[in-house]
């Protein structure tokens, strides 16, 4: 199993939360896994990008057209980090704008569950429901239970499955 | 032991848990804020007692931990790379004079840079020292690299480097943990003024006695580069850090992994001796890749030796693996289809002060009250007022002060008009470098308005303890130095401490201070724009009572001040109509806004409290 897979957002939305339950859910299952973050000035509201690479890698960059998968959590960033996607590939994208991706308003569901916040494990549980993640809901749902914390583990399992049942 | 998913930097900091440091010290910075606080997280695990510490700034934690070491106890220190041109003066003797215990400086660059004031490299401030210094390729490797970088350095009583990038301190890897070992050493400082004080008598003996060690070290057989693919092919890469990670996979996905001699040079100074004379013999041409400077590359001996020096890499920034492809491409003479050629990306969104940062308000404030001045800053978040227009320089740590000044004489001397200089800079930035520069701003009678914004935390780094606190690095309580004692201290004839929030008040405020500096007997004024920060979750003061706010679109003009002087990103002009509209989601309830709006069309949302 090899898998390349980017998460894009802007500072704040919970990118590098989303990376660490994809990366840990590799863990689980037995993948040497690597992730690379964006931290520092960029987390105050600018455009983030991570990537996670699972399998047989060194490097946890992303090449131009070498993402198997594009987990877009705002649509603004699609002319960012479009281009790391492999020709061909879907992306998932948290809008409620129809067109070439897979788009969830996850944004607006979260805030009905409770808080805005919660739009990263949304659009995650809508992607695994498609089948374009290397893991399935057991391993995630496992990974947010234990990276959670007490307080927001019921909640963010809650919006996982939530995700999970939109598509 | 487990296996866990760990950041580059938690690797590091775990690593030097297991290897039994008994002192700990750093100055945060990004891309190595994380290290310290995974020491801390790691503490329970140390196998003997570990005294951890956020210092004052780098050449604080760099003295300390060294002394440490001389005692016998190993010890590290942690910074960011420009953290080192603070720590330049003791790291540079340090390499002379020598360790006992295990020393590790843990420096980590950012070639692009990403969130630095510049992207030196790391490597050559090891070669200008002579110190040796390892260059990891993953989390995992760097893990290892604490280990043998603490062998390293007291096998020759060395400070050793290591080197970590961006990419590797930001990157997450499984690893399994490892039982922390005690050494179990007693401090036991052993008296030896000859090398301990080693005036210049005594350096010529040691500065040579250094560079025996540095030929030894060059010398150690398990530091030969490791050489991957075919043994003596005619193309080599030798390539260090991440972009050996890059070129590895590059290489692997391009089919050419069993066509290319590949070397990973894990130690780039010294460079191994017998690697650098007969690289070039070997291979009839060879490709260095490294970032950010030609540090291996200048080691190596021949005229097919190809890299950042000739321009077959550019002489800049980050090795990317599209950029390395590229490279790659032109140097094997591959046809340029293989490139797989992407539209140029665009810029993502910029970054900005968060809603409701008190920073804003205080940058607001200062632009609107002097619509002429000269504004310095400093780094930190509110580099970020540069988005406002309230920010004009930003040079290093501390610099702002002595900027000011230096501003205020060069328009003085030409005449008695000169401009209003208000420099702001942060809470942490003031102890870490601004201190001395007040000093001097007092003794020379620049007559400028110092802003400190006291948001009560190092907030860009990740909310790490300032010493106003008086809480250290693993939470337990410490001494406390609060800033307008400083001041006072300074001898500053000025001092107002205003919440940010009253725009009005800390408006008058810095209009008396600007009369203050202006008098006969005048000298630098303080105002210490006091607020915490948001996002410090620490805190109970840092969220303020919330003021819900509504926008009147009958009242709104489509002046645009709250969106460009003001810019709350929370706020934004209506595409169509050309109004101000809220997005309550960012909205943090602030209030502030309601005071900057000049057409009354912002006000209390009294309905909702929630």
């Amino acid at each position: 199993m090899k898998q390349q897979i980017i998460v894009s957002g802007m500072g704040g939305q919970g990118a590098l939360f989303l990376t660490r339950i994809i990366a840990q859910a590799g863990i689980e299952m037995g993948l040497e896994t690597l992730t690379s973050e964006t931290h520092g000035m960029a987390q105050r509201g600018g455009s983030v990008i991570s990537t996670i690479k699972v399998g047989k890698f060194k490097s946890p960059l992303v090449r131009s057209r070498q993402a198997d998968v594009g987990i877009f959590l705002h649509p603004d960033n699609l002319p960012v980090h479009g281009h790391l996607l492999r020709p061909g590939v879907r992306p998932l994208v948290n809008t409620p704008k129809p067109g070439e991706w897979f788009n969830l308003d996850a944004t607006a569901r979260a805030t009905a569950l409770g808080s805005p916040v919660f739009a990263n494990l949304v659009l995650l549980g809508f992607g695994v429901a498609k089948q374009l993640l290397f893991c399935g809901p057991e391993a995630v749902e496992k990974t947010i239970a234990a990276i959670s914390g007490e307080k927001f583990a019921r909640p963010n399992l809650e919006a996982f499955r939530h995700g999970l049942e939109a598509s | 032991m487990t296996e866990k998913l760990l950041m580059g930097n938690e690797a590091i900091g775990r690593a030097l848990v297991e290897a039994g440091c008994s002192f700990i010290s750093a100055y945060p910075g990004t891309p190595s804020s994380e290290v310290l606080e995974a020491v801390v997280d790691n503490l329970e695990d140390a196998a003997g007692p570990l005294h951890v510490e956020w210092s004052t700034n780098e050449k604080v934690a760099y003295e300390s931990a060294l002394a440490a070491s001389y005692t016998g106890k190993r010890a590290a220190v942690i910074m960011k790379q420009v953290g080192l041109n603070v720590a330049a003066d003791p790291f540079a003797r340090s390499t002379y004079i020598g360790v006992k215990g295990g020393f590790v400086v843990v420096v980590a660059d950012d070639p692009g840079p990403h969130s630095s004031q510049n992207e030196q490299d790391t490597r050559l401030f090891a070669l200008f020292a002579k110190a040796p210094v390892f260059d990891p390729s993953s989390p995992a490797e760097a893990r290892e690299m604490v280990t043998e970088a603490l062998e390293l350095s007291e096998r020759y009583e060395l400070p050793v480097l290591l080197r970590p990038t961006t990419r590797i301190c930001h990157s997450r890897q499984n690893i399994t943990l490892r039982r922390p070992v005690d050494p179990g050493r007693r401090a036991a400082f052993e008296k030896n003024p000859g090398r301990w004080v080693a005036t210049p008598a005594f350096l010529p003996g040691l500065h040579a006695e250094l560079n025996r060690k540095l030929a030894r070290i060059a010398g150690e057989k398990d530091l030969y580069p490791r050489a991957q693919g075919p043994h003596r092919a005619r193309c080599a890469i030798v390539a260090a850090g991440i972009a050996y990670a890059n070129l590895a996979d590059l290489l692997d996905e391009m089919g050419l992994a069993d066509q290319v001699t590949l070397y990973q040079v894990r130690l780039p100074y010294p460079l191994h001796a017998d690697f650098s004379h007969s690289l070039a013999k070997t291979h009839e041409k060879i490709l260095v890749v490294e970032e950010t400077d030609a540090v291996i590359e200048m080691q190596l001996k021949g005229h097919n030796i190809h890299g950042r020096r000739d321009g077959t890499v550019p002489g800049h920034g980050e090795l990317t693996p599209d950029l390395l492809q590229s490279v790659l491409v032109d140097f094997l003479d591959l046809s340029p289809a293989t490139l797989e050629k992407a539209p140029a990306p665009a810029r993502g969104r910029r970054p900005s002060l968060c809603p409701g940062c008190p920073h804003r308000a205080s940058f607001y404030t200062i632009r609107k009250t002097f619509p002429k001045g000269i504004f310095p800053s400093d780094i930190g978040c509110y580099t970020l007022g540069l988005n406002l227009g309230a920010v004009d320089t930003c040079h290093c740590m501390g610099a702002c002060i002595s900027q000011g000044a230096g501003f205020y004489r060069a328009y003085a001397q030409d005449g008695n008009d000169f401009p209003t200089v208000v420099v702001t800079i942060g809470d942490s930035t003031f102890f870490h470098a601004g201190l001395p520069a007040l000093v001097n701003a007092v003794v020379q009678k620049a007559r400028i308005i110092v802003a400190i914004l006291d948001n009560s935390t190092t907030a860009m780094t990740g909310q790490q303890p300032t010493p106003q606190h008086g809480i250290l690095a693993d939470g337990s309580p410490g001494g406390r130095v609060v800033i307008e004692d400083l001041v006072k201290a300074c001898g500053i004839g000025f001092m107002e401490i205003c919440d940010p929030y009253d725009i009005e008040n800390l408006s008058l405020r810095l209009k008396e201070a600007d009369r203050y500096i202006r008098r006969p007997d005048g000298g630098p004024a303080v105002i210490i724009a006091r607020r915490p920060c948001l996002m410090d979750r620490s805190n109970p003061k840092a969220r303020p009572r919330p003021i819900p706010v509504k926008f009147s679109a009958d009242r709104c003009t489509g002046c645009g001040i709250c969106v460009e002087r003001f810019e709350c990103p929370a706020i934004s002009l209506d595409a169509e109509d050309k109004k101000a509209r809220l997005d309550p989601v960012l909205c943090v309830s602030c209030g502030v806004c309601i005071q900057v709006c000049p057409a009354g069309a912002i006000s209390e949302n009294r309905e909702d409290r929630s």
